[in-house]
Formats: C-alpha cells, sequence, structure tokens
C-alpha cells in the first residue's frame, strides 16, 4: 500500500509551520528511517500518516484513502503506531486486553482475536505474561507490550516512533529480527530514531529532516555517505560508515558486516 | 564520598531482590557510568543513592549505604536532597511548569529554600555560564530543544550545589547533538566543581569517552567494575544482553581472523577503532 505526501504544510493553531513543502512517496514494503534533530518535524510528519495531524497544505492518501476525509479509527487498519512513550497507549489492566483491544474494534471474531494476539505476543516475546498488569513490568517490557498491540492489527503499514529506547542489546536484537520478518511479509516500515546504527542494520531508505523540510531522501549508503549535509542537521553517520571513511575504505559501509568485507578486500595479497 | 557496603535492597512484596549485596566505593570527582541489561537494578541502584529507597519505596533495605559520610536510610530526604541531586530521564518531568524563562526555573529551587536576592542571582549566572545556557536564558523552558531543555533540567538541580549528581539515562531521548551537549556539561561539573556524577547510560561510545569508570549490573549484583575500555569490551557484555558498540564488534569478529592486531585491546571508540585496523594493515604489509 502506497503512500504519497503531496506538498504537505502543517502549522500550529498559533501560526508556527512545523512541516514545510514535503513531497514524496513510500512504496510498498520499503523500509525507511525519519533522522533529524528534536524538533524537526519527524513526528509530527508520521502523525499525518494515520490521520492524527491533517495538513494545513496538501494532502497525504494512504493507498486510495485521503487522511483528510477519513477518521483516525478507519485509518488504524491501514497504520499501526507505536509512540515513543509506551505509557502514552497503554491503558488495559491485562496484557491480553490491551493487545486485543484494536483487533476487537475491527469486528473480529472471538477465535481470529485470540490468534492475533497469541501471534503478536509471540512475536515480541511475551507469551506467558500474557495474564499481566502491563505497569507490572518493567518499561522496556512495556513498549514491547505497545508494540504488540500494533502488531496485532495486521496492517499494511506500520510506524514506529523511536522503538530502541530502553531496549537493552537482547531487546534490539528482537526488535531488528522482528522488523526483518515483517520486511519478509511485505509490511512497510517506517521509524523514527536517533539510533544511526540500527538504522544502518535495518533500513533502506533514509529521510533526514530539518527544520520541518527534507533535507536528504535517498538509499542508506547514499545518504550516510554525504558527511557534510547529515553534519547541517548536527547528525553523525553510523559508527561503520566513519571507520570505513577514516580507513580509506573505497566504498561506503554502513554495518559491521559490510564493514568486515571491504576490509578484507583491501587486504587481500596482492599479486 | 559514596560507601555501599554489602547492600540488599528487596521492593515491597517482590520475591527477588532488586540489588544483590553490593559493596562498592565511589570518590569525589569521578563519573562512573552505570551499564545492565533491563530489570538489572541499575534504575533501583539509582533510587537508592538518592534516598528514594528506603524513604519513599519501603521493602527491606539490608547493608550500610553512606553518602557523603551520612548514612542513607537514617537521614531525612529533606536532608539527602541537600548532598544528592537527581536528574530524570525526561526533562518534561523535572521543570516545574510554574515559570516562563529558563532562568526563572533555574532560580525556582533557590526561591523555594528563601536564598537571599542577590546570591541567588549570583549562583544562577553562574550556572547558565557553566551550561552554556545564556543564549536561552530568557526563552521560556518549554520553547527550546530537547538537549537544551536537558541541561536546563540539569543546572536547575546543580544550582542547589549537590555533591552528588544521579542521572538515569538523561540522554535516552535527545538528538546526538543533544547528547553531546549534555555529556560535555557533565564532564565540566566533575572536572571543574568536584562534583561526583552516576550515571545510567546505554550509548557505549559517550560513556568510553566521557566516563572514568563502568560498573556493570546484571540481576541486581555487580558483576564488572573498571575502566571503560575494560568493561566495555568485556565479551560478558553480549552474554548478558547489553549493547556492545559497532567499533567492538567489529574488532572482535576482526581479530578471530587475524584482521586485529593480537596485542592491542578491542577498541570502544572511533580513534581507537582507527588505530588498530591501520596498525594491522601494516602489520600485514609488512609480512607481504
Amino acid at each position: 500500500m502506497k503512500i504519497s505526501v503531496n506538498d504537505l504544510h502543517f502549522a500550529y493553531p498559533n501560526g508556527v509551520e512545523v512541516l514545510r513543502e514535503l513531497s514524496f512517496e513510500i512504496s510498498s514494503g520499503e523500509r525507511v528511517a525519519i533522522i533529524g534533530q528534536n524538533g524537526a518535524g519527524k513526528s509530527t510528519l508520521v502523525k499525518h500518516f494515520n490521520g492524527l495531524l491533517k495538513p494545513s497544505r496538501g494532502f497525504v492518501t494512504i493507498g486510495d484513502w485521503d487522511t483528510q476525509s477519513h477518521t483516525v479509527a478507519q485509518m488504524a487498519q491501514r497504520v499501526g503506531f507505536l509512540f515513543q512513550n509506551p505509557d502514552e497507549q497503554i491503558f488495559k489492566r491485562r496484557v491480553f486486553d490491551e493487545v486485543a483491544f484494536g483487533p476487537s474494534n475491527l469486528g473480529l471474531s472471538p477465535e481470529e482475536i485470540e490468534r492475533h494476539v497469541s501471534a503478536a505476543l509471540s512475536r515480541v516475546g511475551l507469551s506467558d505474561m500474557r495474564e499481566m498488569h502491563p505497569y507490572d513490568l518493567l518499561p522496556a517490557r512495556r513498549k514491547l507490550v505497545a508494540l504488540a498491540s500494533v502488531l496485532a492489527m495486521e496492517t499494511p503499514i506500520l510506524v514506529l516512533d523511536e522503538p530502541t529506547i530502553g531496549q537493552d542489546g537482547r531487546g534490539l536484537a528482537r526488535l531488528g529480527a522482528l522488523i526483518d520478518d515483517l520486511t519478509q511479509q511485505g509490511k512497510t516500515i517506517i521509524t523514527i530514531s536517533h539510533d544511526m546504527d540500527f538504522c544502518a542494520e535495518h533500513f533502506e531508505r533514509i529521510m533526514v529532516m530539518k527544520q520541518g523540510r527534507m533535507l536528504i531522501d535517498g538509499a542508506t549508503h547514499d545518504v550516510f555517505a554525504r558527511f557534510e549535509l547529515l553534519a547541517e542537521a548536527f547528525l553523525e553517520p553510523p559508527q561503520m560508515t566513519r571507520l570505513g571513511r577514516a580507513l580509506g575504505l573505497p566504498e561506503t559501509v554502513t554495518t559491521v558486516n559490510e564493514f568486515l568485507g571491504a576490509y578484507a578486500k583491501t587486504r587481500e595479497p596482492r599479486h | 564520598m559514596i560507601q555501599l557496603d554489602h547492600v540488599t535492597y528487596t521492593y515491597p512484596q517482590a520475591k527477588h531482590p532488586a540489588l544483590s549485596d553490593i559493596s562498592l566505593e565511589i570518590t569525589e570527582s569521578s563519573l562512573v557510568a552505570i551499564v545492565g541489561p533491563s530489570g538489572a537494578g541499575k534504575s533501583s541502584l539509582c533510587a537508592l543513592l538518592a534516598g528514594f529507597i528506603p524513604h519513599h519505596f519501603h521493602g527491606i533495605l539490608q547493608g550500610r549505604a553512606l553518602v557523603h559520610g551520612q548514612d542513607i536510610a537514617n537521614t531525612p530526604l529533606a536532608e539527602l536532597v541537600t548532598h544528592v541531586g537527581y536528574v530524570f530521564q525526561n526533562p518534561f518531568t523535572q521543570l516545574s511548569g510554574a515559570k516562563l524563562t529558563t532562568r526563572e526555573e533555574i532560580a525556582f529551587g533557590l526561591e523555594n529554600l528563601g536564598v537571599p536576592r542577590l546570591e541567588m542571582a549570583e549562583r544562577v549566572d553562574r550556572v547558565i555560564e557553566l551550561f552554556s545556557l545564556r543564549d536561552i536564558a530568557n526563552r521560556s523552558p518549554y520553547e527550546i530543544s530537547g538537549g537544551e531543555m536537558q541541561r536546563v533540567a540539569l543546572a536547575s538541580i546543580f544550582v542547589m550545589k549537590p555533591r552528588v549528581l544521579v542521572l538515569d539515562e538523561p540522554t535516552a531521548q535527545l538528538d546526538p547533538l543533544g547528547a553531546r551537549q549534555v555529556f560535555e556539561a557533565i564532564r565540566t561539573l566533575t572536572n571543574t566543581q568536584s562534583v561526583t556524577v552516576i550515571i545510567v547510560e546505554d550509548k557505549t561510545e559517550w560513556i568510553a569517552t566521557f566516563a572514568d569508570r563502568v560498573i556493570t549490573l546484571h540481576e541486581g549484583r555487580v558483576v564488572l567494575d573498571g575502566s571503560p575500555d575494560a568493561v566495555l569490551t568485556s565479551p560478558l557484555l553480549a552474554e548478558i544482553g547489553i549493547r556492545v558498540s559497532h567499533y567492538t564488534q567489529a574488532a572482535r569478529a576482526a581479530s578471530r581472523h587475524r584482521l586485529w592486531p593480537s596485542e592491542l585491546a578491542l577498541p570502544t571508540t572511533l580513534d581507537k577503532a582507527i588505530d588498530g585496523f591501520k596498525r594491522a594493515r601494516k602489520k600485514y604489509e609488512n609480512l607481504g
């Protein structure tokens, strides 16, 4: 399902313009990471994808639906949304009920709801916590409950706002594997993240925002190769990209495996 | 400065202790990072040092915990807060919501203590300089960036002159520049103001650059304690589920293929990674 953004502008009622002249498309199955400073407009942009915010000018369409003429409840069938702070979305007293809330509003049968919830909980590794109170769980786990409740909607598009915050090494690995797996199923994944190494490992397209505008939008390797432009947005490329550049590797690398491959090549025996 | 002697703490109704037999000493002016997987006891340790344990969270506290010579369990919270400042992860939580400018926000605590006006102005001006906040001193604390807001929160605590600052993931929600600003401000405090800083942080590149010492918690216990280089490159980190930097991961994988100098420790920062991989290359060229 395609996302189309056409000349999107957004201003708050006090007149402060937060988004300016944004136009792009995201195709079905793409993995897109949006990066930029706090206040660059990243969260404001993604809130247009599920209709939480409506454009002041221009339009946003999800498939054949214009967000202007659809309710947030309707949009929820197409776009799942994980908030940065899980406590902003968790409100039930049992993990199972929290995760079942979305699917039950889609009018599914109890059997189907059970299937959706079980699948979502097993994906985030919380199958044995379905009877717990979400607030008896650690914050990192609460974030996974919120993620499960988004997954249980089985929407074609998922928006994940800062999913890595508070996740330890194990949580990060699980999240990465989950994103790769969802991509296999053809889902579109859009994330906002300050973790460049995570973006490099799991996203193929990077959008860099600055002061409400799109500074760069391109393939991960191309974007992370542009050190000066990133510095303009007060960002640094991933660790491996910086290391590869400093060692004079001929190609741009962004992940540990790419770095090792490129480094080993420069050291092949000379004939 | 801080002394924990066989400290074990169990939250009310919890089956297992959150902190188990922790003994450690932290000297003045040091910047100590706490790392550990989720549920390891990092936030509980912070809550203990700030006195929230046992004064706010009751439960069972065993052993002895001293800050600045005073026993945390026997010292009223009102007195502890004059020694230990605590900064929340989300600066929104810290701001009073009652002030129109960042300067007034920073003065809020001193106002409540009834500090004379002249002294208050001097102290506020001093922290504004220290944290490079002059440009935003007259702006609303709600109209500045996340990094600036966290520095304002830090300044509003530091102006109270605590000897110890406890920060529980203060940069989690900040962009890279904001995180760097906060770390630099913290380092300035330990270097020039004899303040001791305990910080929970998972960005290993920052810890390696700024911290003097790293303490690793796992299931409520201290499992590693030492220099950032020694702790952050330990194979135990990945085993217990702590994030490992890509520099360390790359060098570890390279060393398996003899692409990393065997005499060199694994790197935690860009500079050390560049140095090691350059040396490895030179060594190889000499052999060839």
